[in-house]
């Protein structure tokens, strides 16, 4: 099993955390992991993605220029990396502030309306782990307790006591994914 | 009196510090590095601390100061004597660090190292010799070079601005004798910042005396630079013999800089 | 074993460095490798095993005091990116010429100049050929993953003390801003005033009296000397060349063209082996671990088995190529393919190229 997963947003969307917290997750099924980040000056504001790799073996490029699954959370991050999901793969995204929808034929895509639902459980900051909920949803790649732990592993001690609320945040987008 | 009698222990009046290896001095006969060198070692004799010391060279004439002084040494790049004194400070704290360097290396290529480690407080004592001159590369202009004085790079005289007539007066031109000494002892992270001289017996032991200091300082203390500028000379790229580079010295050299205790026990000296 | 995390590759440099006893590390920040001073901060290593870390007012005060500290029998390192790293030439001609031990990190980004923040693999060059002024050689170390950017930091002192001269951790910004699992080392104790007396006699740590003053320099007016001296050195790094050469071979067994990257670049190059063998090319990976002393024999080796062609992949114009091309000294075909300015070669495009400039018709 290998999954190539893109992670694309707006800088302070947890874009960047939500992909270390899939790789801790990853380390904890046993898996090899990599995440990639982009970084330098667009990450103040603008645009940010991450490249996170789960797989059984050694990870090859941390690189990539084809997903397996992408995760979009704002229409530029769609117009450019809707083309680059591989046939059959997966597209997840927020609907929120999409104007223009996908309009690939020969790949699986979802929606998750991860603003709304963050603002339902009253707390905007779940956001991210409800996208990863909804993406478990699709790819169940690993399983809930070693999310929790991946967690445990990379929030600080002092935020361990919203675990329960993040993997509450998780089982609303597991649930809402469409 | 023969010279066999001259040359008996029980009529010795007078003997190198045991601190100074056998090396014969490169320096030019007159110039003050022979003095100042031995007062250093004098000093650390003295103190009883030639294990523990380790001095750092600069580029300049005293390049080869490890070769004279018997403790360990360093030898530094053209400017950084205090980041490399700094570096062994910080990894043997217990150690006593000094450096030693021109006007050039410290004021010029270095300024940047000289302000900061001043300002970050590092616990070492520096040495600063200041002759108006860069003499190693041939009498070129140094920061500290005065005002109308000749040298390889200014051959009619240093001039902070150019001269009046053809239109050019005020535009700048060499700048102007730095005061890094004064700089410096502004500085929070200065302990003790002296000028010195060591041109007639009073003066070098004034001068023996600053640098005792600056060496007691930093063994009883934690941290802030101890900071000895002495005002030498340069009789080769001056072009004068020893004495009279000498009066030079106190004529022009002294009423630019002024000897004199800056900063006391990290308070500046009321004038 | 150690203890598993998920850690940026500069983060794992700066931990496995308080890991391993390293006792100061003095630096400057620049991108993209700022991480490893705000790591090192942040983990108050001066409380935790002593190390003093201190961010210096420039690369030039970072090197030298480097340089002082090294030669005061410390294990010193620093780490920068490519214009800072040139700005610490200065300091590092010094270390070769005085044999001062140290580890330096490079995490490279593009230029010339002040380039870009985006990774390359550009200075090559700088790193393995020279840099500063002089016939000198530096230990060169190329991680391809956050498991050997930890690692490294031992490999590196172990090398630099070994031989008394610098160890340049070569790597870039993918290999540094990339999060993977590493096994960090269990913490080893700095070395004790005692230890390191009795075992680096030429440390400046104050004579004993009665005994010879230690000088560390790198000058010497008498030019017979100073060319016994560089005799010495080339002695040295020949030595080196003998024992320290480490690489990686995969799939090279029954290869008939294999790639040869190093850092980032291996890890593409890697995952184009993969997409070549699924469509019935026998494509294989030589991987440098070491640049100087380069795995020329291992080149020479894959010849004598029958490769018939070499494709150097680096995030440059074209650089470690002349390596190979010196390994293969004109028996088989070896060209360059890279990307630069920060772009990184796609497993794809490195693939075509492979087939397009080595494999032909």
């Amino acid at each position: 099993m290998t999954e190539e997963i893109i992670i694309a947003g707006f800088g302070g969307q947890g874009v960047l955390s939500m992909g270390k917290i899939l790789a801790y997750s990853g380390i904890m099924e046993g898996k090899e992991v990599s995440w990639m980040p982009s970084y330098g000056p667009e990450m103040r504001g603008g645009t940010a993605n991450v490249t996170v790799i789960v797989s059984d073996e050694r990870v090859c490029s941390p690189i990539l220029n084809a997903f397996d699954t992408a995760v979009i959370l704002n229409q530029q991050s769609l117009d450019k990396f809707e083309s680059k999901v591989k046939p059959g793969g997966y597209l997840l995204y927020d609907p929120n502030g999409i104007t223009k929808k996908p309009t690939r034929t020969d790949i699986h895509i979802h929606t998750i309306e991860g603003a709304q639902l963050a603002s339902d459980m009253g707390n905007s900051k779940v956001f991210n782990m409800i996208i990863l909920g909804a993406f478990l949803k699709l790819r169940p790649i690993i399983l809930d307790k070693n999310v929790e732990e991946g967690l445990r592993h990379s929030l600080p001690e002092r935020a361990h006591k919203l675990i329960p609320l993040n993997m509450q945040a998780v089982q609303v987008g597991k649930d809402n994914v469409k | 009196m023969t010279v066999e009698d001259i040359i008996k222990p029980e009529n010795l009046v007078y003997e190198k510090s045991k601190l100074l290896t056998s090396k014969p001095f490169h320096y030019c006969p007159g110039c003050g590095h022979g003095t100042i060198h031995r007062i250093i070692a004098e000093v650390i004799e003295e103190l009883g601390i030639d294990e523990k010391t380790i001095g750092v060279s600069p580029v300049g004439c005293s390049v080869m100061a490890y070769d004279y002084f018997d403790v360990d040494f360093i030898e530094a790049a053209h400017g950084r004597a205090t980041a490399c004194a700094t570096g062994i400070k910080r990894v043997w704290p217990d150690k006593v660090v000094f450096s030693y360097q021109g006007d050039g290396d410290l004021a010029a290529i270095g300024t940047c190292e000289t302000i900061h480690t001043c300002n970050r407080g590092e616990n070492i004592t520096m040495i600063f010799v200041n002759n108006g001159i860069y003499g190693m590369t041939g009498g070129q202009m140094a920061p500290t070079t005065l005002e109308g004085m000749k040298t390889a790079t200014t051959p009619y005289g240093r001039k902070a601005t150019l001269p009046a007539g053809a239109g050019f007066d005020g535009i700048p031109n060499n700048g102007y004798p730095l005061h890094i000494t004064e700089l410096i002892a502004r500085l929070p992270g200065t302990k003790y910042v002296t000028r010195q001289a060591v041109y007639d017996p009073a003066h070098v032991r004034k001068a023996k005396a600053a640098i005792k200091k600056a060496f007691e300082n930093q063994i009883n203390g934690k941290s802030g630079v101890n900071f000895v500028e002495i005002v030498s000379n340069c009789n080769s790229n001056w072009k004068m013999d020893p004495v009279k580079a000498n009066q030079w010295l106190v004529e022009n050299m002294l009423p630019e800089y002024p000897l004199g205790d800056i900063k006391v026990d990290g308070k500046l000296v009321e004038k | 074993m150690g203890e598993l995390k998920l850690m940026k590759g500069n983060e794992a440099l700066a931990e496995s460095a308080i890991r391993y006893g390293c006792d100061a590390y003095f630096g400057y920040p620049i991108t993209p490798q700022s991480e490893v001073i705000e790591y090192l901060s942040e983990q108050n290593p001066y409380e935790r095993t002593g190390m003093v870390v201190l961010q210096a007012e420039s690369e030039l005060a970072a090197i030298n005091m480097v340089y002082a500290a090294g030669a005061a029998g410390k294990r010193v390192m620093t780490s920068s990116s490519s214009p800072g790293v040139c700005l610490k030439q200065e300091g590092i001609a010094y270390i070769a010429g005085a044999e001062v031990p140290c580890v330096y990190a490079d995490v490279v980004r593009g230029g010339p100049g002040l380039g870009t923040i985006q990774p390359s693999q550009a200075d090559y060059f700088q790193a393995v050929k020279g840099g500063g002024n002089g016939d000198y050689k530096n230990i060169v170390l190329a991680p391809a993953s956050v498991q050997e950017m930890a690692d490294f930091v031992a490999l590196g002192f172990d090398l630099a003390f070994k031989y008394r001269m610098a160890v340049c951790i070569l790597s870039d910004g993918a290999i540094g801003q990339m999060m993977e699992k590493v096994v960090l080392p269990e913490q080893k104790p700095r070395m004790t005033e005692e230890e390191i007396k009795a075992k680096y006699p030429w440390a400046l740590t104050g004579r004993k009296r009665g005994t010879q003053h230690r000088v560390i320099t790198s000058l010497d007016l008498d030019s017979n000397k100073m060319e016994e001296h560089n005799r010495h050195l080339q002695a040295k790094y020949k030595m080196v060349e003998e024992n320290e050469v480490r690489y990686e071979e995969i799939n090279c067994e029954d290869a008939d063209y294999v790639f040869v990257a190093y850092g980032s670049s291996a890890r593409i190059a890697q995952k184009s082996v993969q997409l070549g063998r699924e469509q019935g090319l026998k494509l294989g990976l030589l991987r440098p671990i070491t640049l100087f002393p380069y795995p020329t024999k291992a080149i020479e080796n894959l010849i004598n088995h029958g490769v018939k062609g070499f494709l150097s992949v680096e995030l440059s114009c074209g650089q470690m190529i002349e390596d190979v091309r010196l390994a293969c000294n004109g028996r088989v075909k070896a060209e360059h393919f890279g990307r630069v300015g920060g772009i990184i070669h796609t497993p794809e495009e490195v693939l075509e190229a492979m087939k397009k400039q080595i494999i032909g018709e």
